[in-house]
């Protein structure tokens, strides 16, 4: 520390006498002389803020707001802790505690310390989902958290290292959590957070980033689309020679492409795809070079589905970006345990669209309120499925009516089954449309779900849907 | 090595000792002594790029079956090679690596170089500079073990001195320990010693002892943290460290009695890097 504080004082001296030099020959030594740098106050918490100003809890949307306060009662050391009440799922103020301490003015320079560390104690066992810094509500370049610590009922320190200190010279987002009762059935409970503070603790090393969660991930796509690079880790261990992994905003990774003519990467992670051909994107945290990458493989240029043409009063969207969509409770309701369908949904040229990949079957739920058909009795969507189409080729769209109890399941819902069977209009690589009558659903004035799916053993996995929308 | 660690730490130096060690962590004040023998009577800087040089270190090969004592007595998973993915010398040092791979029916490779039969002395002061590596499984040592007289004085008899042993899982303690008749294997006299804000497998660090007639004492960097006398042994027992000749030994373990096995988060290749071994008489 006292090495980096010696260097900073010549710099801040050579600095003077550069400046000094040329402003020489004016009157007075101009302000600007002095170089500009920022408080590394190392205290957050110890019995109050320290440094924080007056204006700095900024909660999450939908948590509870009155969550935090300062307990006199309770400390690690000193006089007081931060008390954090976690609500009840029902409570209708907020079903959760989460926030971000932000300081009111300048940032800190934190380049001389490696971890923020904290004392913690709960009312009870809990895991705690979240713990982290660097998220300021502007552009939570820094982000840097912890994934559900384990909490207990006496006092416990917790660690988060920096995952590269040298970036945050200027940094207002001191503190964030996220807390709910997904593993206490529901019910809230209290933690207390004292001696919240930066350190320079000197035993955190090994660091090793990945991207991808550490894997080469493969991904098929075409010119014009984005991509943002996503499971950035870093991992280092600690003095007690455990490991711990901090999810890492893009901001700390250096990114490159091994060909920007095709896929261009950006510093905050995405990558634009720019021609048709293969890159392999990769990055590195501080020097170290990041496990994982990005192999893309663009397939030239993206045909669009054909455009609608539909009055819009004929219509209501499920899924279109040349109509308003209905209000859509999930695209991929990810039904556990037998659902393998997961979403790799895109856009190009700000025109989105659905990618179901790892198929097998998918829901869609507009249930919130359920949509009226009486009058609007055909559905529209427009399918892609890249590659080739399976020999065994089978598809089964069936459309579910709610019933009069507006909710899925119960005595009264009925549905429509449609079936898209192999025929040699179902071609691969090029936009299909499909167009049913639902005049077989009698009830429809309380549909609510969608469901694709493969049927007898169809062993297709990867397709992307757009225009989906019932009309008249 | 047969050393089942009890992480007892037993203070045994006389309390002016601790005031002297108080005193070394002040900037400007008194510094500790920590060593007196000064005069270079052997060392191995590491300066010729290959494999050791033969002239001071011998090799031992294998599982320690053809010794009678497969995984070397401790469980050990390693295989002992000489290959240079196992051990060589380059940059200045000396680099043993672990490898996790099957060789020889074991798991893991490893290397182990010894001074026997061609440097074996009795006391000085004898250190090494080293990065040692990290890591769930990984038990690296510089030690010591008296002539066996050509196997005639059976182990813990010959003594043994272990100026620096580290559990890979545990990168800020190191431990020195003896091994003798009445105080071997899992009650081994013995002390650990912890770095404040540092670690060993970051930076290299300095691991010795000053060995003289009834004592032996053992430090870190310019920190003295331990004496051993014959005062601490347990009674009745022999004190084998004023009479033998003892050679010096580096090698680096994996898994065994002294630590946990390594698991899937163990990163590997795992390397110690010796910068030097000296002798101070």
């Amino acid at each position: 520390m006292k090495t980096i504080h010696k260097i900073f004082s010549k710099i801040t001296l050579l600095i003077f006498l550069v400046a000094f030099i040329f402003l020489g020959c004016e009157r007075e030594i101009s302000g600007e002389a002095v170089v500009a740098s920022f408080s590394s106050t190392a205290d957050v918490f110890i019995d109050s803020p320290v440094g924080m100003g007056s204006d700095f809890y900024f909660p999450y949307a939908g948590s509870k707001l009155t969550a935090w306060s300062v307990d006199e009662n309770e400390a690690y050391q000193g006089t007081a802790s931060m008390r954090f009440d976690v609500p009840n799922e029902d409570d209708s103020n907020g079903n959760y505690a989460g926030a971000i301490f932000r300081i009111e003015g300048a940032g800190r320079d934190l380049s001389q310390y490696d971890a923020l560390t904290f004392w913690v104690k709960a009312s009870q066992g809990v895991t705690i989902g979240e713990f982290g810094f660097g998220e300021d509500f502007l552009e939570n370049k820094f982000r840097a958290t912890i994934q559900n610590t384990s909490v207990g009922t006496s006092w416990q320190k917790v660690i988060i290292p920096l995952p590269d200190a040298s970036r945050l010279t200027e940094e207002r987002g001191m503190f964030r959590y996220a807390a709910g009762t997904q593993a206490t059935n529901g019910f809230g409970y209290t933690f207390w957070i004292d001696e919240l503070k930066f350190e320079k603790l000197g035993t955190i090393a090994q660091p090793r980033p990945s991207i991808s969660n550490g894997e080469d991930v493969t991904v098929n796509t075409f010119i014009g689309v984005k991509i943002n690079i996503d499971n950035l880790n870093q991992t280092f261990n600690l003095g007690n020679g455990q490991d711990i992994t901090i999810t890492t905003a893009p901001s700390y990774f250096t990114f490159t492409s091994t060909d920007p003519s095709v896929a261009s990467v950006n510093s905050s992670g995405v990558i634009e795809i720019n021609a048709a051909g293969t890159a392999v994107v990769t990055a590195s945290l501080n020097g170290v070079e990041a496990k994982g990458s990005l192999i893309i493989n663009s397939l030239g240029s993206f045909s669009f589905p054909p455009t609608p043409t539909r009055n819009p009063d004929d219509v209501i969207s499920i899924f279109s970006n040349h109509y308003t969509n209905t209000n859509v409770d999930f695209y991929n309701g990810y039904w556990q345990p037998y659902q393998t369908t997961e979403s790799a949904d895109f856009s190009v040229n700000d025109d989105d669209f659905l990618n179901y990949t790892n198929f097998n079957f998918v829901g869609i739920q507009f249930a919130s309120p359920t949509i009226n058909l009486t009058s609007l009795a055909n559905l529209h969507f427009n399918m892609y499925i890249p590659n080739e189409v399976p020999s065994n080729f089978d598809f089964l769209v069936t459309v579910v009516d709610f019933g009069p109890d507006g909710v899925n399941g119960g005595t009264d819902d009925t549905r429509q089954q449609l079936f898209v069977r192999k025929t040699p209009s179902i071609v691969a690589d090029s936009w299909m449309t499909f167009e049913f009558s639902l005049n077989g659903l009698t009830n429809r004035n309380n549909v609510g779900l969608l469901i694709f799916e493969n049927i007898n053993f169809s062993s297709l996995t990867n397709l992307y849907l757009d225009n989906i929308y019932f009309y008249n | 090595m047969n050393f089942i660690n009890k992480n007892k730490s037993k203070l045994r130096l006389p309390l002016f000792a601790f005031a002297i060690v108080l005193f070394s962590s002040c900037e400007n004040g008194e510094t500790q002594t920590v060593t007196t023998k000064s005069e270079l009577v052997w060392s191995d800087e590491f300066d010729t790029d290959g494999a050791p040089d033969s002239n001071k270190w011998t090799f031992d090969i294998g599982d320690g079956t053809a010794q009678g004592i497969p995984g070397w007595g401790n469980n050990e998973l390693q295989y002992y090679t000489d290959r240079p993915e196992n051990i060589v010398v380059q940059d200045g040092m000396l680099h043993i690596t672990a490898n996790k791979e099957t060789f020889m029916g074991a798991t893991y490779t490893s290397a182990k170089i010894l001074t026997k039969g061609l440097y074996e002395t009795k006391y000085g002061r004898f250190e090494a500079r080293i990065k040692l590596p990290w890591g769930k499984g990984l038990w690296p040592a510089f030690w010591m073990l008296g002539d066996d007289a050509d196997g005639t004085v059976t182990w813990p008899n010959i003594g043994e001195i272990d100026i620096m042993e580290y559990r890979g899982q545990q990168p800020t303690i190191t431990h020195g320990s003896v091994h003798g008749p009445g105080y071997s294997g899992a009650t081994p006299i013995t002390k650990s010693y912890e770095l404040t804000n540092d670690r060993f497998d970051t930076g290299f660090h300095i691991f010795g002892i000053e060995w003289g007639e009834n004592y032996i004492n053992y430090y870190v960097d310019d920190v003295l943290y331990n004496q051993i006398t014959p005062a601490d042994l347990p009674e009745g027992a022999n004190w084998v460290f004023n009479s033998n000749q003892f050679y010096i030994i580096l090698n680096m373990a994996v898994g065994g009695n002294f630590l946990e096995n390594p698991d899937l988060n163990t990163v590997f290749p795992q390397t110690m890097i010796v910068d030097y071994v000296r002798v101070y008489k």
